[in-house]
Formats: C-alpha cells, structure tokens, sequence
C-alpha cells in the first residue's frame, strides 16, 4: 500500500500533517504521538523575533468549534533553529516551518535563515487574522500577495514554499493562481475564518482581542469548498486543513482535491489523533482496495 | 509522563446537601482508568472529555482530589462543580460509562520546608486541588475553608478528620462557620495568632477574585504565596497558548508552567 505524497520536490511518507500552531514546536506531543510517523510536521508560527502574543482570555469554545486570538506568541527564529530545530531533526519526518512578518522584507530574512537551516518547507503564513499588521493584510490584497511571493520565492532555494491563504475572500481560487504564477510550490488552506463571541452578562467579548479565528469540525464544510474550488483552478499541490478530526474527514479533503491534509484543532481533543487518522486511512484503503493514497486525489465524482 | 487514556466510570454523584441549589451543584466523579498513569503530585490536573460528540469539542481541566492504586488498578477522583456544557454532560453520564482522560498535566504544589506549618486557603470547589496537599503533609496544616453559602462546602468531615492544626470554616452569607471571606477570615487568624506572622508559607486555590486579594494580602504581609490559577483551556500540554496568564516574566502557560504559580509573579489585570 502507497501513502506516499509529494509537495512538489517535497516527499512525505503519508499525506497527514500537523496544522500551524496546534502542535507546538512538535516536542510537546511527544509523549502521545511517535512523531517519526507523521507525514510532516508544521511548527507555530516563527517571526524573526520572540513575539509575546495577546492578553487573556486567548481561547473560547463555540459550538463544534473555537475561537482563537492567540496573536502569534513564538519564541522566535534564533531560539528556534537553537532548540527546536534540532529537537525535530531527531526523528524520521519533514519539518515545515511557518513564518510571518509585518514587512516584505522580514519575510525574506526569515525565509533565507530557515532556507539555509535546512528546513524542508516552508509555510508563509500570509492569513493570521489575530495580529494588526502583516498577516491577513498580505493574504487579501491580490497585489501585496504578488509582490510578497515573488520576492520571497527569488530567496528560497531548497525549501519546498507553501502560501497559506485566508478563507476571508471572496474566490480563493484567485489567491490560489497568484501563488501559482508567483512560483509557491504549493498552497495550504484553510486559515481559521474570523469569529466573534459576546457574554451577555457583562456585554464583553468572550476572548480579550475581541475577535479570533474559528477552527474546529464546524467550519469543515467550508474549507472543504476551497479545496475544491481551489483544486480546479491551479496545478499546484492543495494542502487542506479546516476541521479535520478523523479520517473520513482527512480522506473527504483527498477527494476534494487535498494532496496532503493537516490537523489542527483535532490535536487539543486528542492528542494522537494524527496517528489514529494515519492508521484510518490504512484500512480505509485496505478495505476499499485502493493501493496507491494518490488515487483519492480530487476523485470527487460529480 | 503522561497519558491518554480511557477510563470507566464508577462513581458520579452529587457532594453537596441539597444539591438542586441553583449554582451549587456539585459532583464526585470516581474513574477507573484502562491503564495506570504516573502517580500525580498534588494540584496537577486531568484533562477530562467524551468523544460522544463534538459539542463540547475540547476536554475540561479538573484538579486531582484523590488517587488511590491496588493490585487491581488505580482510582482517580475529582470534585466538579456544573459550571457550563461540559461540565452538565459529565453529570449526566452513569456508572459504566466510559471518558477520555489527559494526564496528570502541570506542574503540582511545590513541598514545603519541613519545619513549616503552612496555611491553605480554598475558596469553593478550590477544595479539589488544596486538599490532596493537606493529605501528603499529613495535616499538619492551617487550613481555611470558605465559599458563598454553607452548600458549597465540600468534604467538611473529610477535613475535620484531616487537618491537625486550626480549621476554619468561613461563608460570604455566614451560614455556616464565620461571616466573611477567607480573605477576612485570613486576615483575623494571622492577627489573632501573631505567632505565626513568622509563618512564611500559603497555598490557595479557589476563584480569581479571591486569588488576587490573598495575594495583595501575601504581598503586604511579606508572606512566601503559591497559587493555583485557571483559564479555558485547549490543548493541556503545553502546544495552544491558549490558557496564558501574564506575569513578570511574560505570559505563562497555565497548562505547563502552572497551574501553580508564585503569587509574587503574577500581573493581575
């Protein structure tokens, strides 16, 4: 049986990754999950320095889901490529790093730095709707995205480089090309899709930025359609992610049109939920006699 | 190291007298997990959930009250209170129902220096978390009790058979024991006993407001202070970011740096 995947040069040994920011820097789910059997891990976001993130309360739990406005709290490249690098070199899988900056500029240093560390991939994180500058503000104006992505792409050499785009657009599948033509290797999506909830008591937000990303299996439906949608319009692999909890879900974004998928929020239910989605696929496959992973690829029948 | 696990229920029923009380209800919630964790150190926390639905989708954090182990298996206990959805589907799960459980998770009360008498002070359900310190330390503890009404005190013959030292017992409504908070009942102790203003240890656990003011109180009086803080929680290890509470040195997770922090630290908001 073939998991096997390809993110462009990039080869995973399955198609199941870990979602930016739910998995730490890997080590903190060591004790629930060989980490050696993921497909690829996708670190919390790194800016160029340590970032202190947002106040209190970061988190509140909505229907089948849940706010976040963490803020990109990281310890920063330099302590990164230190102790964390090292750390996930340790075992047999990819390493993606996901990166944000406030300027063109500080997405560069940061994508040469890492480039040179040897990381597998890179992520630009072009779609964080918790920060005020940066972020989302290059994910959804069409000409920022190109201008970013084109300078970037002219400084990575061996990373694999993924755009990771914001759901909080109108088509997708238009930041999808601009990816394409900019040379980004591939494109992950969805970010969380920006939510808000209010105490009636005390008639204050539920989380102290006043507004967070969704995450979790309430928003699946929706990422599932950009993948979709994003699948017909570009060649490039599509990474899905969005509400992934089991490997139904994992398999319905393959036949979307998902080349890899990544878990987020299913990580914080269960903490080995990765594994169980790897082993799932397994006997889904086994079951339905299908040898090679790929063949789920966009096999949406319509 | 911790786990994750399946454990069965074998106990789930209410604690308090009359406990329909709106607001007061509170549960024993008895687990027999599958496998046997690492033994926990007093005021670390399980991460507790269902995978029946995804509506509460994260798992609830609760203070370790009691772990027993025999040859036949270990036996965790806790003592929640109905606060929101996760914790009104837990009440209503039976005997022989199974749960997810995380743990133990954080990072414990540290011990104190053997020629100490300490002073815990609990607020409420904080009684899950401080009474397993009072157990390690044989009762050889003050121990301060209090909570809004006379039925959100939990576990007061458990306590009387424990504690050696000085137990007391406070209300906000003065329904049972003193008329007050533990704040003011903490502060008349101390003045009442001068002797052990040389005291130089308390641990508290109970609702941030109360936190804050024993505190200001442990700051004033120049007193060593360890407190147990909460957030909503996502992950329980560490990974989110979710659950940070500010402190001098930064944020902090409560999850894997907590929950027990040095009150000295803490940035109250």
């Amino acid at each position: 049986m073939d998991l096997t995947v390809n993110i462009r040069k990039l080869k995973l040994k399955n198609p199941v990754m870990t979602a930016s920011g739910t998995f730490g820097y890997g080590e903190e789910y060591s004790e629930f999950v060989d980490l050696s059997k993921l497909g690829a891990i996708v670190v919390k976001g790194l800016s160029l320095k340590p970032m202190e993130g947002n106040p209190s309360p970061r988190i509140y739990e909505t229907p089948c889901g849940m706010l976040n406005a963490i803020g990109l709290q990281n310890i920063g490249v330099k302590e990164f490529l230190k102790t964390k690098l090292p750390y996930i070199r340790k075992f047999d899988t990819k390493l993606i790093a996901n990166i944000f900056g406030n300027t063109i500029h500080e997405y560069v240093k940061l994508s040469r730095i890492l480039d040179d560390a040897g990381v597998d991939g890179i992520e630009l994180n072009v779609s964080c709707p918790n920060i005020k500058k940066g972020g989302i503000f290059f994910g959804t104006d069409k000409k920022m995205l190109q201008k970013l992505l084109s300078t970037v792409r002219a400084n990575v050499r061996n990373a694999v480089l993924i755009t990771k785009l914001s759901p909080n657009v109108s088509y997708i599948q238009e930041f999808a090309k601009i990816a394409e033509e900019c040379g980004s290797d591939a494109v992950s999506l969805i970010n969380t899709i920006p939510g808000m909830a209010i105490d009636i008591k005390t008639r204050r937000p539920r989380i102290a930025n006043i507004t967070g990303g969704l995450s979790g299996p309430a928003i699946k439906p929706i990422a599932v359609r950009m993948v979709y949608e994003t699948f017909r319009a570009v060649k490039i692999p599509v990474i899905g992610m969005g509400g992934i909890m089991n490997s139904s879900d994992a398999i319905e974004f393959m036949l979307a049109g998902a080349a890899a998928v990544a878990v987020g929020t299913a990580n914080f239910v269960n903490p080995s939920a990765t594994i169980d989605i790897i082993k799932d696929i397994e006997s889904f496959m086994a079951e339905n006699n299908i040898t090679d992973v790929k063949e789920l690829r966009g096999a949406v029948k319509i | 190291m911790s786990k994750y696990i399946r454990a069965k229920i074998t106990e789930n029923t209410p604690v308090n007298k009359d406990h329909t009380l709106l607001g007061c209800e509170s549960y024993r919630l008895v687990l027999s997990p599958d496998d046997i964790p690492q033994r926990s150190l007093p005021g670390q926390f399980y991460m507790i959930g269902t995978d029946s639905s995804y509506d509460p989708l994260l798992k609830r954090p609760f203070s370790i009250f009691r772990e027993t182990s025999s040859a036949e298996g270990g036996e965790l206990q806790f003592l929640y209170r109905i606060k929101g959805k996760g914790t009104k589907l837990l009440k209503e799960m039976r005997k022989g129902e199974t749960v997810n459980v995380l743990g133990p998770l954080g990072n414990g009360y540290p011990m104190p220096d053997k020629n100490l008498t300490p002073v815990l002070i609990a607020g409420g359900i904080g009684i899950a978390s401080l009474f397993p310190l009072a157990e390690k330390l044989s009762g050889n503890i003050h121990f301060l009790y209090g909570a809004r009404t006379k039925n959100e005190l939990l576990m007061l013959n458990e306590l009387k058979g424990l504690v050696k030292k000085e137990l007391i017992i406070s209300t906000d409504d003065g329904s049972e024991g003193e008329k007050g908070t533990v704040v003011d009942v903490l502060n008349r102790f101390l003045t009442l006993n001068p002797q052990l203003s040389t005291l130089n240890l308390l641990y508290s656990c109970g609702p941030s407001p109360m936190l804050e003011a024993v505190s200001k109180f442990a700051a004033e009086k120049g007193i060593k202070c360890y407190i147990s803080m909460e957030e909503s929680m996502a992950c329980g290890v560490g990974a989110c970011l979710g659950c940070t509470v500010k402190t001098k040195k930064g944020y902090k997770r409560v999850c894997k740096e907590g929950p027990v922090f040095p009150s000295e630290e803490i940035v109250w908001t």
